[in-house]
This record gives structure tokens, C-alpha cells and sequence, in this order.
């Protein structure tokens, strides 16, 4: 076959048919990879969630609430076993040095860091992407157990009480103000319960005494 | 020419990235280890081998003065399906590499196939040029990414090989990765001297 002649209406024909073929062809793959792609990016987030909080039987993605902290939404997975509340994941971002730093966090009811995962990051490979697992090795970079209520997590060079990802600093110090960020709104949430359902024990062992200290004084 | 020459062609005498040293962008910035070397390769091979093939059978049809923006249309088509398929069934390898797929539209090397053989080739041929260039570039990709890997962390695949404090964290970082294919190339060039 001859090749095309260069004519204005050749060039218009072509151009046109290709692109419109190509856009055809895209919109069927998009409607066809559309489930897989959420169904994908769901999995991601439940694997997270159960690996943070673990030992749930409710569905906590479905449960999911937006608690707003100084104008930021901070979605909340909350976890129940046999309908008693045992924790929730939170994510929360931050800045780190490549970029936004989004982690997710799960805390047992207490406030105690059980876990947590990082969702996405843009830190140095090799360097500031130890976060990944930094922070839950047991040594004293680990804030597994620690509870950002009793006193926020910070680096030690900051003077705080967890050792910082070394030659990282701006990931750690990143990192821990996520972390701090997300048990805010956690904590935040957990107030709003009690006000709107009044009692729902074992939720954090510091409001029931305040409720007792509160008892105590209405009755002197 | 037959086919497993021009095959070959691409892989060893005219390997893209040490010879041709096409595609610069993606070769440095994706191989800071062995894994997403390879998974970038592959993902060059196949686009270059859906274009190649698309573009050599449509040649005729394409006036001159449109070529380049045609070849440009169906190379992001293909880029834009992969991307799709990659972020439905390996979400993991997506997540890793999901930043530079869309820059193999713009990767010399597929663009530069295009022009150079597939516009002037039958889809046969171009199928096997496609494949021995990405194939060439997969392998360079792969061995620059293990190389920078070894050295920076001391592992390979993930596999340890050295304890980690011997990594240099400079062959993670940027410059490593200048420095490691300058050796490459030149390992590569005395190889071919002594040939």
C-alpha cells in the first residue's frame, strides 16, 4: 500500500481517527480494570487495618468515621470484638523530606500504640524509608506499647524518648508528628463518644476516672 | 536481517542503555535496587513491543507530517493500559513503580524505535526489534539496579549478601547511580575492546 499524502484533509482524518480509536480503547480498559483497581486498593487498606489492629469481627472500613482535628480530616477505623470496643486505626499524614508521609496507627482502647503501617511515603530509599519497620523493631526506636495521651512522641535528639531513624531525622521527627497528629483525633473521637452515647465502659480507663473524681466532688 | 539478529541487535550492539545511552531518566531514577530495575524493564518491553507492532502496521496510514504526534497517541495508550492493569493485579509492583510509568511516554528509546525501525519495518521484525530492545534494557536496568544495590546495601533481590553496615548509602542516592553506570559502561566498552 501507498503510503498517505501529506493533505491537510489526510492529516485532519488520521489524527482524528487515531486519537478517537485510542480514547475507545482506554474507556473499555477503565471500565474494566475500574473493580479490580478498588477492590485492590480496598484490600490494601483492610490488610493494613487488620495488621495494626488486630483481632477485630466487625468490619471496621465500613465503620469508618472522619474525626476533624484543627481542620483536618483524619479517617478512623474503628475495631470491636463481640461488639466491645478494642481499638481503632487511624491515618493521619505529615511532611517528611521527600513528601507527604501517610501512616496508619492503631491504638488498643487505652491509647497504647498497638502498631502501624506506612501507607505511603516519598522519603530517600535506604534512608528515611527504614520507617517502614524502624519503628517497630525492639529497640529503642520502637513506640509499640508507648502512649502519645501519657506524653507526645518525639526524637531524642529533641529531648524526647525515641531513638530517631539514623541520618534521618526529618523522616523520624515527620514520622512522630503523624503519629502524635493521629492520636489526637483518636482521642478526640473517643470524647465525642462518651458525650454522645454517655457510657461505654472500658473506652479509655482516664475518662471513667474522671467520671469518678467527678461523682466524688458532687458528693462532698 | 533475520529476526533473532535484530533481536540480538538490540540486546548486545546496540543495548540502549550502554550503548545508545537512551533513556537516561528512568535508568537512574528506578534502579535503586535489582527488583525495580527489572520491573521497569519490563515494563519498557512492553510497551516498546505493543508500539512497534501497532505503529509498523499502521505506517501507511499515517502521513508524514502527523507521524510524530500519532506515534506519541498510541505510545500513551499503551502506557496509560499498562498502568491500568498494573495498578488492578500487581497493586504491590504499582506502588513501587507507580511514579514512572507515565514517563515511558516520554522514554527516547520507545519514540526512538518508533522512528527508526518500526516506520520503516513490517510488524515481524518490529515485534523482535521491540523485544530485543526492551529485552536490552530490561537486562541493563537489572544489573545497574543489582550493582547500585549490592554496594548501597548490600543485598541483592532483597537478599543479603553483605552485613548492612558496608552499605555506601551514595550508590542508593543520585550520584551512585551516575557513578555506577559510568563503570558499567566502561566494563562493558573494555569487554567489547577485547572481543
Amino acid at each position: 500500500m501507498k503510503k498517505l499524502e501529506s493533505s491537510l484533509k489526510n492529516m485532519l482524518l488520521v489524527l482524528t481517527g487515531v486519537t478517537v480509536i485510542s480514547v475507545a480503547l482506554l474507556a473499555f480498559m477503565n471500565e474494566l480494570t475500574k473493580g479490580p483497581i478498588e477492590k485492590a486498593n480496598a484490600k490494601a487498606l483492610s490488610d493494613a487495618v487488620s495488621m495494626v489492629v488486630p483481632g477485630f469481627d466487625n468490619d471496621p472500613i465500613a465503620d469508618k468515621k472522619i474525626q476533624t482535628v484543627d481542620g483536618v480530616d483524619y479517617p478512623i477505623y474503628p475495631a470491636t470484638k463481640q461488639g466491645k470496643y478494642i481499638g481503632a486505626a487511624v491515618e493521619s499524614t505529615s511532611m517528611g523530606f521527600g513528601g507527604e508521609l501517610k501512616v496508619l496507627v492503631g491504638f488498643d482502647a487505652d491509647g497504647n500504640i498497638i502498631d502501624y503501617s506506612l501507607l505511603a511515603h516519598s522519603e530517600t530509599p535506604g534512608l528515611g524509608s527504614k520507617a517502614a519497620e524502624w519503628f517497630k523493631n525492639g529497640h529503642k526506636g520502637s513506640i509499640k506499647g508507648l502512649n502519645p495521651g501519657k506524653a507526645s512522641l518525639v526524637v531524642t535528639k529533641d529531648g524526647g524518648q525515641v531513638d530517631a531513624i539514623t541520618a534521618s531525622t526529618i523522616t523520624s521527627r515527620a514520622f512522630l508528628s503523624a503519629v502524635n497528629k493521629a492520636y489526637a483525633a483518636f482521642a478526640d473521637k473517643d470524647a465525642h463518644r462518651d458525650a454522645a452515647s454517655g457510657a461505654t465502659q472500658n473506652v479509655v480507663e482516664h475518662a471513667d476516672s474522671m467520671a469518678v473524681t467527678k461523682d466524688s466532688i458532687s458528693i462532698k | 536481517m533475520n529476526n533473532f539478529k535484530v533481536m540480538m541487535n538490540g540486546i548486545v550492539k546496540e543495548n540502549p542503555t550502554f550503548v545508545l545511552l537512551l533513556g537516561m531518566c528512568p535508568t537512574l531514577g528506578t534502579t535503586s535496587s535489582a527488583v525495580n530495575g527489572m520491573g521497569m524493564g519490563l515494563a519498557t518491553l512492553f510497551v516498546l513491543v505493543c508500539s512497534n507492532v501497532v505503529i509498523s502496521a499502521i505506517k501507511n496510514l499515517i502521513p508524514d507530517m502527523v507521524r510524530i504526534p500519532s506515534f506519541i497517541v498510541v505510545i500513551a495508550s499503551f502506557v496509560t493500559l499498562l498502568q491500568m492493569i498494573m495498578q488492578a493485579y500487581v497493586p504491590a509492583l504499582y506502588a513501587t513503580l507507580g511514579l514512572f510509568i507515565p514517563l515511558i511516554v516520554v522514554n527516547c528509546i520507545v519514540l526512538g524505535r518508533a522512528e527508526a525501525f518500526a516506520a520503516k519495518n513490517g510488524p515481524i521484525p518490529s515485534l523482535f526489534d521491540g523485544l530485543g530492545m526492551g529485552l536490552g534494557f530490561t537486562i541493563a536496568l537489572t544489573l545497574l539496579g543489582a550493582v547500585r544495590e549490592l554496594l548501597g546495601t548490600g543485598k541483592i533481590f532483597s537478599v543479603g549478601l553483605l552485613p548492612e553496615q558496608y552499605g555506601m548509602l551514595l550508590f542508593v542516592l543520585a550520584p551512585g547511580a551516575f557513578i555506577a553506570l559510568g563503570y558499567l559502561i566502561a566494563l562493558i566498552n573494555k569487554l567489547k575492546a577485547n572481543n
